[in-house]
């Protein structure tokens, strides 16, 4: 356990020093951020090794025990298993390289101590969520994990975008998070603890997967489906799906570094990650299965379709990232932890590296439009090439690692369509399968797109392109190595589900005969639909590689450019509701609660007026008043007794 | 039994104010502040001396009225002084160096020290009659520094806020006072163990209603509960730096801790009659509070606005009549404590600098100008909304889930509609904070204030204030048991006994 301690204390302490010491030793700064997270990971590589070798290890501490009166108590409990280790790493590995390519991306910036400090401190807060075993505790780490990235996305907050956009995020997450928090009451209570472990153990022994010694107190169908309804808005909120997405694309005002870590590989992924923690929870409400299913369909090919539309390169990677995010939790509405697991941990490498590539394409033409960039492919060889694998990852071509792991999650919608045992739903299966299969071609499309439009052609911006600072380069390369063989290694050897051992990684079967495979009419017929999207992209670029190829979209265009008019639709329904009550109390505060003070103070005026006449007194009458009506109420007491 | 250590406790301060008294003038006028310093250091200690020994003293004080002098500290009083001493201290050091435009140190470091006596021996006093004389003899300190050190520029004077704020607590104070009557003649005694003990017993139902609609009527104006809140933005806004900071920080408290400690506790037949209605009150203050925040235009009026909001959450706490409530009631308390407290010292710092807390005025850039002061501004905006991590959330959460699942006798439906309410009002809170960073601390600066040369920074005198209060708003937030192990048993041997 003291590596879990030291994996969350360095990066906390190294954000501590970094604000205490930033202004006044500012070369310090950047030592202190690298080293703490590298310290971090260091240790979560030893968690890692340690998980490995021992078979689904588990390792419990616990700090404290709080009252919460009435008997009630929760625990600051931290847990070690082969989920938490593995996911450790990806955070650390991630916040590693965000760290070392933020130092030449943001060399210069004034405020890089307050930069670099936050980003520890969000290292810190995500191991927290990863490793906690109390909701209470998790709870602390996903929200001081939303301000940090609320203060992150507000980096520059000289610029407009830069202030809406972390009020946007905080404010939607927040939203979602009011609903989480009940969750966690209904959940605590229906199970009569808020420990992780417990809760799991519990659920597990409900849905049949864990053999009870004892009776098991069953918990009612609807209160599970309640708690879990609610926490899925929580999930929904961090992991931006559909209702709640429209902060994500806003939240690239960030600087691009902070995209990588917070609004791709991590954060956002935490959702994904608290599902999958509970995942025995979840499996005892089909309904909820449902609802994410239908959540993450909308939000799969929707966001996909959006991202065809936008000029803005981090606009892009972000509807990519909300579509991403959506296969996860589909794969979790289909009955496979496993499958979104994969996926979480194959997106994390990717797209982290095409943000860390976007950075670098946007550091060197300084401007994130695409109709601005072009021809960069001879002049930025480097980060060509790596973009070139993210892409190819994130459109899901063999042999890069979002293949396998996208074919996961399409296999088990297969099965859950074909072979329906588990408590998912045969339609969930095909409905994610069939929507699964349309958006890998719209990925496909808008990948090409990206590509095209930034590499190829003629350059059409005002600055020659350039290779970035080693210290962007190498941060590149590292990741594109995950990104490039995370999914070819991770897939035959049947690591994975050994190390997710105390994870549920299907329904309804034992852990030792879970394997992911490959379908093959599913990988072929994606891979023939993936083709299919890019090539429709090249036909029409070829015609005019200088112009937009979603301009072929006519007038569809600007309905995907909008995204569907989420954003205004909430303007309508939510913002200016709150802006009318906010000017009816200014106007009741002012006019009628200020007018019963003025009739008060008139009556005061009267009051005293009445008491002067007797005593001659000023404005001190009030509190000659006072002591004359204490004595009153003493001569009362010794009357009446 | 050290039974010495309360009486101590409340005469040290009373000391060093009659000290100030008699000290001749100009002498005293330069050493005044220094000697408060010594003053509330003392106090400070006493306390934490008697948190520690939890003495209690308990002898006839007039007994042919019978006026007990009945002291005691326990596990909900003890936090509630203990943050009443530092904030005193915290005031003395802060005016070391940063005084109120009207001077005249003598008196108003007097008067402090007189407020402390009075706000101390609220929170120790275990006798009906004591606890009402404590709790009167804070209103006039209170009014001379509103009325003489106050800013003058606010709408109406700070004489009138002054006497709105008066006006208001002690007609609330007499309304208590019938409660306190009515409590104590019909059990024949005014101390509050032994009544606590009885709860109740002896009492028709329909008395105990009355007395609590009339302590409750009273206690709710000092909370302040909506709709007898209206003192205090103006009172607030017209408040020196100190006197807003000891008003919100423990003030405010002094109405909380009385409905917990005695209107609960004594009449929990008429506390559970109307619960629904203090709770639908309290819910109807948290939203009504956010959105008036989020209209405001003067810094210190949105942040005296934002304590209606949180005292609600208190209140719901307390309406729920469930240990988990009422724990989350008194975390809530000492939280609002120290974040608001912050909040004043930095509101307080800006109007200093700027002469001004309009909103509209100041602009933004805070952040540019001021990294310091700006950096504080967004640290106390966050703990204030309730980020977990931080004090703020445990007091909410506790409130949230005692209202989930609220005493026996309660309608669960009614509860669960006034948790989501306040759900909402988490996030309307949340709405404005981030709104107001954004107004003051974000964006650039206007050229008016780049061009003033003595706009500084937070000075390290200042940081040396505020630092103790980040450290334990950091320290609650990280630690809840530490507050909630001392609370929690006493807690349940006030419900245990209804």
């Amino acid at each position: 356990v003291t590596a879990v301690y030291v994996a969350l204390l360095a990066p906390a302490l190294a954000a501590l020093v970094g604000i205490l010491i930033g202004r006044l030793r500012p070369r310090l700064v950047v030592p202190t951020a690298v080293a703490g997270t590298s310290v971090s990971l260091a240790a979560t590589v030893v968690l890692a090794t340690r998980a490995v070798t021992t078979d689904g290890l588990l390792e419990q501490a616990s700090l404290d025990t709080v009252p919460l009166g009435g008997g009630l108590t929760f625990g600051i409990d931290l847990r070690l298993d082969g989920l938490a280790a593995l996911v450790s790493v990806a955070v650390t590995v991630v916040a590693l390289a965000v760290q070392v390519y933020s130092t030449a991306y943001l060399k210069g910036d004034p405020r890089y101590s307050s930069y670099a400090a936050f980003v520890s401190l969000f290292t810190a807060a995500m191991l927290l969520v990863v490793f906690s075993d109390d909701l209470f505790v998790l709870l602390v780490g996903w929200e001081v994990m939303g301000v940090c990235s609320y203060f992150l996305i507000g980096h520059h907050w000289e610029q407009e975008g830069s202030r809406a956009g972390a009020v946007k995020a905080l404010i939607t997450t927040r939203l979602g998070d009011v609903g989480f928090l009940f969750g966690i009451f209904v959940l605590g209570h229906a199970f009569g603890t808020f420990s992780i472990g417990g809760i799991v153990t519990h659920a597990a022994e409900l849905n049949g997967r864990l053999v009870s010694d004892g009776l098991v107190l069953a918990v009612p169908q609807h209160t599970v489906t309640v708690a879990t309804l609610l926490l899925l808005c929580g999930v929904v909120g961090k992991s931006a799906q559909f209702p709640l997405h429209t902060w994500l694309p806003d939240a690239m005002a960030g600087p691009t570094p902070i995209s990588a870590l917070i609004h791709a590989a991590t954060m956002v992924a935490a959702g994904i990650y608290f599902v999958v923690r509970l995942y025995d929870v979840f499996l005892l409400s089909p309904t909820t299965l449902a609802v994410m299913a239908v959540i993450a369909c909308i939000t799969m090919l929707g966001a996909a379709l959006a991202a065809l539309a936008q000029d803005d390169i981090k606009r892009v990677l972000a509807y990519s990232t909300v579509s991403q995010l959506a296969y996860m939790l589909a794969a979790l509405a289909v009955g496979s932890a496993l499958a979104s697991t994969f996926h979480l941990l194959t997106h994390a490498a990717f797209k982290a590296l095409l943000f860390l590539a976007a950075g670098s394409v946007i550091h060197a033409v300084g401007t994130n439009l695409m109709p601005d960039m072009g021809g960069l492919r001879r002049l930025m060889p480097v980060t060509f090439a790596t973009m070139t694998i993210g892409l190819a990852a994130l459109a899901g071509l063999p042999p890069f690692s979002g293949f396998f792991s996208k074919e996961a999650v399409l296999g088990a919608a297969e099965e859950t369509a074909m072979h329906h045992d588990g408590p998912a739903a045969a339609w969930t299966g095909w409905l994610v399968l069939v929507v699964g299969l349309v958006t890998v071609a719209v990925t496909a499309a808008y990948v090409t797109r990206l590509w095209l439009m930034t590499f190829f052609g003629q350059p059409r911006g005002r600055v020659a392109g350039h290779e970035p600072p080693a210290a962007m380069r190498w941060p590149l390369v590292v990741l594109a190595v995950p990104a490039t063989l995370l999914g070819l290694v991770g897939l035959p050897s049947g690591w994975l589900p050994e190390w997710l051992a105390p994870v549920p990684v299907t329904t309804g079967q034992d852990v030792a005969q879970v394997e992911l495979h490959l379908n093959l009419f599913t990988s072929g017929l994606s891979l023939v639909l993936a083709l299919a999207g890019a090539a429709a992209v090249w036909r029409v670029w070829r015609r005019d590689p200088a112009s937009d190829p979603s301009l072929a979209l006519g007038r569809r265009r600007g309905a995907l450019a909008h995204a569907f008019y989420v954003d205004d639709f909430y303007d309508r329904a939510l913002v200016q509701p709150v802006r009318l009550a906010t000017r009816s109390v200014r106007r009741t505060d002012d006019e009628v609660v200020l007018g019963a003070v003025l009739g008060t103070g008139r009556g005061a005026r009267w009051l005293s007026g009445a008491i002067a006449r007797t005593q001659g007194g000023n404005i001190t009458t009030y509190l000659t008043g006072l002591l004359a009506g204490v004595l009153l109420i003493v001569a009362g007491v010794v009357v009446l007794t | 039994m050290s039974d010495w250590l309360l009486p101590l406790l409340l005469v040290v301060p009373a000391v060093g104010a009659l000290a100030l008294l008699l000290l001749p003038g100009a002498a005293a006028e330069r050493l005044a502040v220094r000697l408060g310093v010594v003053v509330s250091t003392a106090t400070l200690a006493v306390s934490v001396w008697a948190v520690a020994a939890s003495p209690e003293t308990d002898v006839e004080w007039v007994p042919e009225l019978g006026l007990r002098f009945h002291l005691g500290i326990d596990g909900i009083s003890s936090p509630l002084v203990l943050l009443t001493a530092f904030l005193t201290l915290l005031s003395m050091v802060y005016l070391l160096r940063i005084r109120p435009e009207a001077q005249r140190m003598r008196a108003l470091v007097g008067l402090l020290l007189l407020l402390e006596v009075g706000m101390l021996g609220t929170f120790v006093a275990l006798d009906l009659l004591l606890f009402f004389v404590f709790f009167e003899v804070v209103l006039v300190p209170m009014w001379f520094v509103i009325a003489q050190w106050g800013d003058d520029k606010v709408p109406g004077g700070r004489v009138r806020a002054a006497n709105v704020f008066i006006l208001y607590t002690v007609l609330g104070s007499a309304v208590m006072l019938l409660g306190i009557l009515l409590v104590g003649l019909t059990a024949g005694t005014f101390d509050i163990v032994e009544l606590t003990s009885r709860a109740g017993a002896g009492m028709s139902h329909r008395t105990q209603v009355l007395a609590f609609l009339a302590l409750a009527l009273g206690l709710a104006v000092k909370t302040p509960m909506w709709p007898l809140h209206s003192w205090l933005p103006d009172a607030h806004t017209a408040a020196p730096t100190v006197g807003s900071v000891l008003l919100a920080g423990v003030l405010l408290k002094m109405g909380t801790y009385g409905l917990i400690r005695i209107a609960v506790p004594l009449v929990p037949d008429g506390a559970q009659t109307l619960a629904p209605f203090l709770g639908a009150l309290a819910v109807v203050g948290i939203l009504y509070g956010s959105l008036a925040c989020l209209a405001q235009r003067d810094l210190k009026r949105l942040i005296a606005f934002s304590s209606v909001g949180h005292m609600g959450f208190v209140l719901l706490g307390i309406s729920t009549l469930t240990a988990t409530g009422i724990n989350g009631a008194l975390y809530a308390n000492v939280a609002h404590g120290l974040i608001t407290g912050l909040l004043f010292f930095l509101a307080g710092a800006i109007k200093d600098r700027h002469h001004t807390a309009d909103l509209d005025l100041l602009g933004g850039g805070l952040y540019e100008r001021m990294p310091r002061l700006g950096g504080l501004l967004a640290f106390g905006a966050v703990a204030s909304l309730g980020l977990p991590g931080l004090a703020g959330f445990w007091g909410e959460m506790l409130v949230l889930l005692g209202a989930f699942d609220p005493a026996p006798g309660l309608s669960r439906p009614y509860y669960l509609v006034l948790m989501v309410l306040a759900g909402v009002g988490v996030v309307l809170t949340t709405t404005y904070f981030v709104m107001v960073v954004r107004r003051v601390a974000q964006g650039t600066s206007f050229q008016a204030w780049k061009d003033a040369v003595l706009l500084r920074d937070a000075t390290t005198h200042e940081l040396v204030v505020w630092s103790p209060v980040v450290v334990l708003v950091v320290a609650f937030g990280l630690w809840p048991s530490w507050l909630l192990q001392a609370t929690d048993p006493v807690v349940r041997r006030l419900l245990g006994s209804s």
